[in-house]
C-alpha cells in the first residue's frame, strides 16, 4: 500500500457546494479502485502566483490517499476531463515519510548517546552552538 | 588589496533546515519556500543561503512542485 498526496486547484467560478460535491465524487472513485481517502484538506480560495486560464485565484484541495497506482491513474484521468480543474499534482509520500522518520530516530539516538560519551565537554559546546 | 576584504565578508554557514531539524520540505508551505526565492523568483543558490546540499536538493524539488501549483511564481518582478 502506498500513500499519495494529491493536490488540485479548481476554478474560482465554482461554488463551495459544487466543490464539496466534486470532492465527495472523487472519494467514491478512489474507493471504487480500492483506495482510501485518509484526509481531505480544503484550503479554500487562494490567490494564484500567476494567471492560469485567466483566473487569478483558485480553490486548493489536498487529498491524502492510501492505495495503489490504479486509484491515482483513474483520479488523474478524471481531473483531465473535468473543465474546472486547472492544475493537479500527485506525489507519493510514503517513502519520503519513512526516510524522514528514520532520520528523526537516528538523531534521537545520537542525542541520547552524546551526554554519556562526552559529558564534561558538552555543556559549554552546546551553549555556543546556537549562537 | 582585495584579499583581506573578502575574508571580512565571510559569514557563518548554517543550514536553516538542519538547524530546525526539518527532515521533509513540504512543497505546500509557500511561506517557508518564499524565503528561498528572491524578488526575481529564482531559486536562491546555496552559496548565498548556506543550505546544505541534501536540503538544497529537496528544496529545489519542493519549489518546482510549488511553482506548478501556482503557489510560487515562475518569474516575478
Amino acid at each position: 500500500m502506498r500513500t499519495y498526496e494529491v493536490v488540485f486547484v479548481a476554478a474560482p467560478t465554482l461554488t463551495t457546494e459544487e466543490l464539496d460535491a466534486f470532492i465527495a465524487q472523487m472519494q467514491t472513485v478512489i474507493e471504487g479502485k480500492e483506495g482510501k481517502v485518509v484526509k481531505v484538506d480544503n484550503w479554500g480560495k487562494k490567490p494564484l502566483a500567476y494567471r492560469i486560464k485567466r483566473f487569478r485565484d483558485g480553490y486548493y484541495v489536498i487529498l491524502t490517499i492510501e492505495g495503489g497506482g490504479a486509484a491515482i491513474t483513474e483520479l488523474e484521468r478524471r481531473f483531465r476531463v473535468t473543465d474546472f480543474i486547472v492544475r493537479f499534482l500527485s506525489v507519493r509520500i510514503d517513502e519520503d515519510y519513512k526516510r524522514s522518520e528514520k532520520l528523526k530516530a537516528a538523531r534521537q539516538r545520537k542525542s541520547g548517546k552524546r551526554p554519556a560519551t562526552q559529558a564534561p565537554a558538552a555543556p559549554p559546546a552546546s551553549e555556543a552552538a546556537p549562537l | 588589496m582585495p584579499g583581506p576584504k573578502r575574508f571580512s565578508m565571510r559569514r557563518k554557514r548554517i543550514c536553516k533546515f538542519c538547524a530546525e531539524k526539518i527532515t521533509y520540505i513540504d512543497f505546500k508551505d509557500g511561506r517557508l519556500l518564499g524565503h528561498f526565492i528572491p524578488k526575481r523568483g529564482k531559486i536562491l543558490p546555496r552559496r548565498i543561503s548556506g543550505v546544505c546540499s541534501i536540503h538544497q536538493r529537496q528544496l529545489s524539488e519542493a519549489i518546482k512542485r510549488a511553482r506548478h501549483l501556482a503557489i510560487l511564481p515562475f518569474v516575478a518582478d
